[in-house]
């Protein structure tokens, strides 16, 4: 009994059925503006936002929001303690999708999501026009999808260009 | 009223203290996210940095931007069909990391409403044509991605 339930269970899991969970992540400011213009293309998934300011969160749902620390390249602790926190938080929601515009909060939550087996899209912000941006440089191998907003920057072993959020 | 902002992570009292400058005296309300700064400016209201609710309220009322030429920035006001004024940060002065700044200037250099200031006397020379002849022609965008942008995003994440 017990083991049908369980292979009850495991079934609707891997039903297609099912709706998909996407974990959508940027730092506060610029990452975010262009996150939020991609909503649209967010719709019929379930969806959980992560940036690095409570603040923001009246821009989306509240209640599928989580506000982590926020902390660049030059702040070694800070960096730690927001790894945690994405961490966990890619653990107790496993996404089957990460989208990202960068920085440091997107590179965590594809690093941890690829771990898992998510597909892991990388959207580098449009402010880089001229070389991919340093978080995004660390993403491109965990990234099974690896974006640039600018058709010059794009290539065969570079990364792929579908169009910009303006 | 004129928002001037910094954007979220770096002080730029160059262009702030321009600003300010400019101001004394004059009957224009001016409110700033100046950053992480130990700079006093004497003529405007401001602070580091504004919730993002209290600063889209201001953006709404604001007649005119003046930022950094960071993409959140000229997004949020061009969405809103308010004209801005940006001055990229130097990298050569330490006001950024590298130069991107002043290649987001370049290409938004020739778009209505969009008005670069390349340094701090050509910000003067901008706020002084803006008080006599305001910038109405704004080439407002929508605030969603364009259709193709988000077909093709859709297409990435629907075939898992």
């Amino acid at each position: 009994m017990f083991i049908r339930d369980a292979f009850a269970l495991s079934f609707s899991w891997s039903s297609p059925m099912k709706q998909k969970k996407l974990l959508a992540v940027a730092s506060a400011g610029g990452h975010w503006v262009q996150l939020i213009r991609m909503r649209p293309a967010f719709e019929f998934l379930s969806l959980h936002w992560i940036s690095t300011s409570p603040g923001v969160a009246s821009q989306v749902d509240r209640e599928e929001f989580t506000s982590v620390r926020d902390a660049n390249m030059w702040d070694k602790p800070g960096l730690v303690l927001m790894a945690i926190q994405i961490a966990w938080r890619v653990l107790l929601y496993r996404p089957d999708i990460v989208v990202t515009t960068g920085a440091a909060p997107g590179y965590f939550a594809i690093v941890f999501a690829r771990l898992m087996g998510a597909k892991t899209i990388w959207i580098d912000s449009i402010a880089n026009a001229e070389e991919m941006s340093l978080a995004g440089q660390k993403a491109k191998r965990w990234a099974t999808h690896w974006i640039t907003q600018w058709p010059e920057l794009s290539g065969d072993d570079g990364p792929t260009y579908i169009g910009s959020v303006l | 009223m004129i928002l001037v902002t910094v954007g979220t992570q770096l002080a730029f009292d160059r262009m702030v203290g321009a600003v300010d400058r400019w101001v004394n005296k004059k009957d224009i309300q001016v409110i700033a996210q100046v950053g992480p700064t130990e700079v006093c400016f004497s003529n405007i209201k401001y602070k580091s940095f504004l919730e993002q609710d209290e600063l889209d309220h201001i953006l709404k009322t604001s007649d005119l931007v003046v930022a950094h030429a960071g993409m959140g920035s000229i997004l949020s006001s061009l969405s809103l069909g308010k004209p801005i004024i940006i001055m990229p940060r130097k990298a050569s002065l330490g006001e950024h990391r590298n130069e991107h700044q002043m290649a987001t200037a370049r290409r938004f250099q020739n778009r209505p409403g969009v008005y670069v200031a390349w340094d701090e006397q050509q910000l003067v020379v901008l706020l002084n044509r803006w008080s006599t002849e305001r910038f109405d022609h704004v080439d407002e965008i929508s605030n969603t991605a364009p259709t193709e942008f988000l077909a093709n995003l859709k297409q990435l994440i629907g075939n898992t």
